[in-house]
């Protein structure tokens, strides 16, 4: 319901909807709710949180840093959902995802895990290890949780992937326009009108671009490619990385970095183009 | 009767993607396309006499198979136990790795990828990477934990003269785990051009079921032989698991055979009850790592735990999933042998048989000499020497003159 209100009115307004992602108690529980409220405050229209897994293998080294930093200091899944439970509690109509390795979803036992984030007040759910021919395993469940399973659709895949990813994905879809692992060493190429206009005629949910986008240029090649909105992750968690002994400081850069992308998603596209 | 002997034959077949309940895919969305041309390639390739008789060619001719059927004349004998060893240590590259990475290199080529990428834990794989890429002209990259690099150096040094580029992990536990972690990494950015040529009988689908059709000719070599030089089969095939290449290759053959029991040997490490082994199967828990749905050593809340062995080729907290399947059937058992047995296992072999085992192989040499002391009617077992253990040496060196010093001070 979340997301598909806040892709209505970003929609009615010509923008595009910004989801920025970090790490959840990453560098710490108190300054990681400080962070939130910096993405919160200066335009994110979502939230995409992560949570620490030991082997991250579809993230670059910067969010491995930032996955591994909360595991050092024996942040668990629980205190992760608690957390977010906090961030719901604050932005009550805020959409918020968890991208979440897939053994963390099984260890528990799937329909206790689906539980847990639906009463943390958790949108959705994305399994980086999960592909859509794997999904029936967590299928069941996120339905009877209501929660939404997002999936990625990469850029090659073929027609028959594309439809199954769109008819399986709920909330939005996740799509790539370079192949690899998460990271801005390279960055996102304009993703093709024709890959993105056959998810939305196989009836895709918003289809929101991640992987690669950090700078506003990004930003208006995916609004020209006609994406519905855009995720950064890399180009956050770096400013974490790099100033976490300096929280203030890192605060700002956060906040100014975000305010940037921000602005050029809030732009009206629909009357630039 | 016809119908039951077909159905007990199936439930050890793979069913697409799943062997029982283990298995699948659990990769980005991304590696799918990557994994399915790699098993349309593999499936058609199997069918295919002219590759077929290109790995045969290279296995005999240049591999050295068949490897020899060595009895004990010594080691675990007695008056009714005879011991059998299947000497994969023979063959090119110093263990039965090289068996199934001739094949995927064969494979790569195949699919007209030039560039191959791997892990390796204690090196074996490695090398044996980079020996066959060597021999075929393919271009090597191999990932190795930062760790493992400067414990196995002269291994590190075999790879890069036979032109490999190995590349030193960092992150995480910088050992093997994190190795296959960077190695996906790298196949999701460049699989176009690259194939990951994974080294065990884990890892998402095809591997576990490719690994193991590319083995079997050890179980189907061992088999013949056993026949011959006894006339009978074995009463128990013993190999060590670690991700589980050597022992399902060895076993495979067997598993229609019901009255052979199958004995799966993992690492106890410091003791199957403390903190430190490596025994997945024994003492993990149901997961999904590395792309499948298979056993692995986790917190309850699933984060994945650094195993430990004396035995680098078994210090893996994760197993295939085939062995899951053999372990919840029924039809293998698995056992653990501590770091400590293995070793002693290592000087005994050497001592007695002239033969330096592999620290790997050793958990099954020193279970097959505890089963040998127990038997009470004639019995024949067979195990899998699945490595020679030059490798191991300056590791064991180091290890036992730390253990005289401790006892000499303790005097």
């Amino acid at each position: 319901m979340r997301y598909s209100k806040m892709f209505q009115q970003v929609r009615n307004e010509g923008h595009l909807a910004y989801i920025p992602f970090v790490v959840i108690g990453d560098p710490n529980e108190e300054l990681s709710l400080e962070i939130i409220d910096q993405l919160v405050t200066n335009g994110a229209d979502g939230l995409e949180l992560g949570l620490a897994f030991s082997d991250p293998v579809a993230d670059g080294p910067v969010i491995q840093q930032s996955i591994l930093r909360p595991l050092a200091n024996q942040f668990s899944v629980s205190s992760g959902l608690r957390l977010v439970a906090k961030v719901r509690e604050k932005y009550p109509q805020l959409p918020i995802g968890l991208l979440i390795y897939a053994n963390l979803v099984f260890a528990q036992g799937i329909k206790s895990f689906f539980n847990q984030c639906c009463n943390a007040g958790i949108d959705s759910i994305l399994i980086a290890d999960c592909p859509v021919k794997e999904s029936k395993l967590f299928a069941g469940a996120a339905e009877e949780s209501g929660i939404d399973l997002v999936f990625i659709a990469p850029p090659d895949a073929n027609d028959e992937t594309l439809q199954q990813i769109a008819n399986t994905s709920k909330g939005y879809t996740y799509v790539l326009s370079r192949k690899g692992i998460t990271g801005t060493e390279v960055a996102a190429s304009k993703a093709s009108t024709e890959f993105l206009g056959k998810l939305r005629n196989f009836g895709s949910p918003p289809l929101v671009q991640g992987f690669g986008i950090s700078k506003p240029q990004h930003v208006f090649d995916a609004a020209k490619a006609g994406v519905d909105g855009i995720i950064t992750g890399s180009a956050i968690v770096n400013l974490i990385n790099r100033h976490y002994n300096t929280p203030q400081i890192m605060l700002e850069h956060i906040g100014d970095y975000v305010r940037t992308i921000a602005q050029a998603a809030h732009t009206n596209h629909a009357q630039s183009a | 009767m016809t119908i039951i002997e077909e159905q007990t034959h199936s439930k050890f077949e793979y069913d697409g993607a799943y062997i029982g309940q283990y298995g699948g895919q659990f990769v980005p969305q991304i590696l799918v396309p990557a994994l399915e041309q790699l098993e349309q390639a593999f499936e058609q390739a199997i069918d295919d006499r002219g590759f077929l008789d290109e790995l045969n060619k290279l296995l005999n001719d240049y591999a050295g198979r068949p490897t020899p059927l060595t009895e004990c004349q010594t080691f675990g004998r007695n008056e009714n136990c005879r011991i059998f060893l299947k000497r994969e240590d023979l063959l090119h590259g110093g263990a039965h790795k090289t068996n199934q990475v001739l094949a995927q290199a064969l494979l790569a080529k195949r699919m007209g990828k030039g560039r191959i990428i791997a892990e390796t834990g204690a090196g074996q794989h490695g090398v044996a990477t980079a020996l066959a890429c060597a021999l075929l002209g393919l271009k090597a990259t191999i990932y190795m934990g930062k760790k493992d690099c400067d414990r196995q150096s002269p291994n590190v040094f075999r790879m890069r003269l036979m032109g490999a580029e190995v590349i030193p992990v960092d992150n995480g536990s910088a050992s093997l785990k994190d190795a296959i972690n960077e190695a996906l990494r790298d196949w999701a950015a460049n699989y176009d051009d690259t194939h990951y040529l994974l080294g065990t009988a884990a890892g998402p689908h095809p591997f576990p079921k490719m690994v193991k059709r590319f083995q079997q000719v050890i179980g189907e070599e061992a088999k013949q032989q056993v026949l011959q030089q006894t006339g009978q089969l074995p009463d128990a095939v013993i190999a060590c698991v670690g991700g589980g290449s050597n022992a399902i290759g060895i076993f495979t053959d067997f598993i229609p055979d019901e009255d052979v029991r199958l004995i799966g040997v993992e690492p106890a490490g410091h003791g199957l009850d403390s903190d430190a082994h490596g025994a997945t199967l024994l003492r993990g828990t149901e997961g999904i790592i590395h792309g499948a749905r298979t056993h692995t050593l986790q917190t309850e809340e699933g984060q994945i735990i650094e195993s430990h062995s004396v035995s680098a080729g078994l210090d893996y907290p994760a197993v295939g999933p085939e062995h899951v399947h053999l372990m919840t059937s029924g039809r293998a058992e698995y056992v653990g042998i501590t770091d400590d047995e293995a070793l002693q296992a290592f000087q005994e072999l050497s001592h007695a048989e002239g033969i330096i085992p592999a620290l790997e192989s050793s958990h099954a040499l020193a279970y097959a000499k505890k089963l040998s002391q127990q038997v009470t009617e004639e019995t024949v077992l067979l195990v899998n020497l699945s490595g020679r253990g030059d490798k191991d040496l300056s590791h064991v060196m180091s290890i036992l003159e730390s253990n005289q010093k401790e006892s000499s001070n303790a005097l």
